[in-house]
């Protein structure tokens, strides 16, 4: 296989981790209020991901790291590109780390209220603004022959795009609903596994939309197939949801979100930003990447450290595998 | 202004402000598991409060730079596409190398060192915060020997095709002889502030409390001012390599921090003027003869190049134009950094001083404990904006001017609204952060014990 192959995968391999990961962590920042009823409910619902989601979010600066090393024209285009939502994205990434770290900080009931709400919308933004960017990614931009972005805000914000940032969190609304199933006990767990079935449902009409539409405008049968995969790996994880199986229900929206992400990049491959004025102008594994030089040091590297990374962020989730218990006390 | 300027700006603004919690956030994790590895070895009660205090203080920080770190990385590709397009092939593998080898280590292993009280043995639990520190240094490396290579590129060739400078040889890159003596230069920089922090905090506490854990604090304020004091001379040691290196790869850098116009042979170090830098004349400036020889060359007698014979040799070099920085800055953050840094040391060694043999500190020594930790993070600063604008107007020095390497498509006003908004989120951020560093600094040292815990509740550290 081709380094630029290889490294197309690797970085889908990322965005996939990424979203499979965040997505839940997105989604549970978007819950405490609907699913807790007072502070320590609402402290258990964000602890459920408070070990984790720095982890996380790591994804996200590696996949563009990633980017900028093997493919310096993709990340050069696509960032000034996508400038705005860009920047919408990164405001609310800095408010929610801020807000999830400070939270605890006081033991003031106003103050861990508006890091809530800080949350939610950190969670809520960069959610919705991430459907939009990959569904534009996926049906294609203007973009000269120079590769230069050359829409204006307008052409970043169409209906697919708009249906891709729904679907997109509500997907993740769905994902996290069933985390914190998974990780409380009692009221909190009945109330989530209640409201992963009713946004389940809601996740398999957007999802299947949003994916029916983008596999119409660029789609081949590889693409179809994952994305058929991706929906009903969905379907099986409401319905382990409905059975009790908590576990399994988290299997398959987990699934099923990377396989959505999947899906997007087998059908864009080879390009990697399509160019919605001339084909010729999109932009490919093969004129975006790097030197095969510089592809072969990044392969040894991902190769000794990916599994690394992976095995000791899973035995995070392996030492913090207990369920979360509500403390009676209202502030420590 | 236009996108370039702006730009410019909106670099300055938001790596200045990313910076000022680098050096807190690398020096207090190490201090941090140091003292954990006190309480480890001797399961003295102070080493665990000492800890969980400064950690949390640690905690506080870390969570600002990781932040503003996702910005440094994005507004690469979104405000200089070209810079990106033109450096990706090379620039790129140090930075993905930071990713996975420091950021994964730093976030994960934070995460199970706040919420891991509890669930982990206690040696694992130490190991965890160690390895959060081996993140944090790996990632000091990496992105320094990315920066080095902006200052002198090495192990790259240049393709004319492409209009893009391309790896030829990762090793060098790592080895840069800049980054060899930058990192060493950083840490130490880093470690004046945290021992400035431990130590002013300790005062505080020391003075307004007196008799409230006077032992656990007179600890804490003797480790840092040492630590401050030992940070200092290797940056003292450093920095003078770095002198000479700079000489040699940037001698403009030199000269514009010594505001030297022509070439001189020996060569006097400026302490500072009075009057205009412009080069058009010297009003009045104290000098310390054959000093700037023996800190650029190593030779008391050695030849430093002037302004004006570089900017003309850069002209046939390069091409008409002009090859100076920015004069009046860079002398003056060069002296600076220098100044302020060396006065924090003299504050440390004083403040070791008075409280030698179980003295106890003055009422009025309470007004040390804002300059001492604020003197070395603002050298900290100086420092780097010393070095980068010091490196104008080249963007990769040499190959790459900063003009050549802003975004095209993207409009001034895009850049103006992130700069606006970076700016305001940056400064209701920063309120934020010092009120909630001072609440944990005056709530001081938590109970002797940390409450039995038998249950998943969440320790203080959790949210």
């Amino acid at each position: 296989m081709e380094l630029t192959t290889v490294w197309f995968l690797v970085i889908a391999g990322l965005w996939i981790g990424y979203f499979v990961l965040e997505g839940f962590d997105f989604g549970v920042g978007m819950l405490p209020r609907i699913l807790g009823r007072n502070e320590p409910e609402w402290r258990a619902v964000i602890t459920t991901i408070g070990p984790v989601w720095d982890g996380n979010e790591v994804w996200l600066i590696v996949a563009a790291g990633a980017t900028f090393a093997a493919f310096p024209d993709w990340y050069a285009t696509l960032f000034s590109g996508f400038y705005l939502p860009l920047f919408a994205i990164l405001v609310a990434l800095i408010l929610r780390g801020v807000a999830l770290e400070y939270r605890g900080k006081r033991d003031d009931p106003p103050w861990r209220r508006r890091m809530d709400t800080l949350i939610t919308v950190g969670s809520l933004v960069p959610a919705l603004l991430w459907g939009i960017t990959f569904a534009n990614l996926v049906r294609g931009i203007p973009i000269d022959a120079r590769h230069e972005f050359v829409g204006g805000l307008g052409d970043l914000f169409g209906p697919f795009a708009l249906l891709g940032g729904v679907a997109f969190t509500v997907l993740f609304v769905a994902h996290g609903a069933i985390f914190v199933a998974l990780k409380t006990t009692g009221e909190i767990r009945q109330r989530a596994n209640r409201l992963a079935a009713l946004g389940g449902v809601a996740a398999v009409v957007l999802t299947g939309g949003f994916l029916g539409w983008s596999h119409g405008l660029r789609g081949d049968n590889a693409s179809v197939v994952v994305a058929g995969v991706a929906v009903v790996a969905l379907l099986c994880g409401l319905l382990a949801n409905r059975l009790g199986g908590e576990g399994w229900a988290f299997v398959g929206t987990t699934v099923a979100v990377g396989l959505t992400i999947a899906s997007l990049f087998v059908a864009m491959f080879p390009a990697v930003l399509p160019s919605t004025l001339d084909p010729a102008w999109s932009l490919t594994t093969a004129n975006a990447a790097s030197t095969p030089y510089t592809l072969r040091v990044l392969t040894v590297i991902a190769a000794i450290f990916m599994p690394l990374v992976m095995l000791y962020q899973g035995w995070t989730y392996w030492v913090f595998r207990r369920r979360i218990t509500v403390e009676p006390v209202a502030v420590r | 202004m236009d996108t370039l300027d702006l730009a410019r700006w909106q670099f300055a603004v938001t790596t200045a402000y990313h910076f000022f919690f680098v050096p807190v956030t690398l020096s207090l994790v190490a201090i941090t598991a140091g003292l954990q590895t006190a309480w480890y070895r001797t399961s003295k009660d102070k080493y665990l409060r000492l800890t969980r205090f400064y950690g949390t203080l640690f905690l506080i920080n870390i969570a600002m730079g990781v932040v503003t770190g996702i910005v440094q990385e994005f507004q690469f590709g979104m405000n200089w596409s070209d810079y990106s397009r033109f450096v990706g092939d090379v620039f790129g593998a140090p930075l993905a190398l930071e990713g996975l080898l420091a950021f994964f280590l730093e976030s994960t292993f934070i995460g199970l060192w706040i919420f891991g009280w509890d669930r982990l043995p206690k040696k694992v639990h130490l190991a965890c915060i160690w390895m959060v520190v081996l993140g944090t240094q790996l990632s000091a490396y990496f992105i320094l020997a990315a920066n080095s290579w902006m200052q002198n590129p090495v192990g790259f060739r240049y393709n004319a095709e492409r209009g893009r400078a391309e790896l030829t040889d990762i090793g060098a890159v790592l080895t840069n002889k800049i980054v060899l003596v930058t990192y060493p230069h950083t840490i130490f920089a880093a470690f004046m502030v945290g021992g400035g922090i431990v130590a002013g905090v300790a005062i505080w506490h020391l003075v307004r409390r007196p008799g409230t854990d006077t032992a656990a604090f007179r600890t804490a304020l003797r480790l840092g001012a040492v630590t401050l004091i030992i940070a200092g001379a290797g940056v003292a040691l450093t920095g003078d390599q770095q002198g000479k290196v700079m000489t040699e790869v940037q001698p403009m850098k030199m000269a514009a921090a010594e505001a030297l116009y022509e070439s001189e042979q020996p060569a006097s170090f400026s302490l500072f003027t009075i009057g205009t830098l412009d080069g058009s004349r010297e009003i009045y400036s104290a000098k310390l003869p054959y000093l700037l020889s023996f800190l650029a060359t190593g030779q008391f007698d050695g030849e430093v190049q002037g302004i004006n014979p570089l900017q003309k040799a850069y002209e046939q070099l390069y091409g008409p134009g002009s090859y100076k920085p920015n004069i009046p800055l860079t002398y003056w953050t060069f002296r600076l950094m220098i100044g302020v840094g060396m006065a924090s040391v003299a504050i440390a060694a004083w403040l070791l001083w008075v409280t030698r043999r179980g003295r106890a500190p003055n009422r009025w020594l309470l007004w040390l404990a804002v300059p001492l930790p604020l003197l070395p993070l603002v050298a900290n600063v100086f420092g780097w904006i010393f070095t980068e604008t010091g490196r104008q107007p080249w963007l990769v020095f040499g190959l790459l001017p900063t003009a050549s390497g802003v975004s095209p498509s993207t409009t001034s006003a895009e850049v103006l609204v992130s700069l606006i908004g970076f700016t305001l989120l940056y400064g209701v951020l920063a309120v934020v952060e010092v009120k909630l560093m001072l609440r944990s600094i005056r709530a001081g040292l938590a109970g002797p014990e940390p409450e039995p815990d038998e249950s998943d509740k969440p320790l203080s550290f959790a949210y």
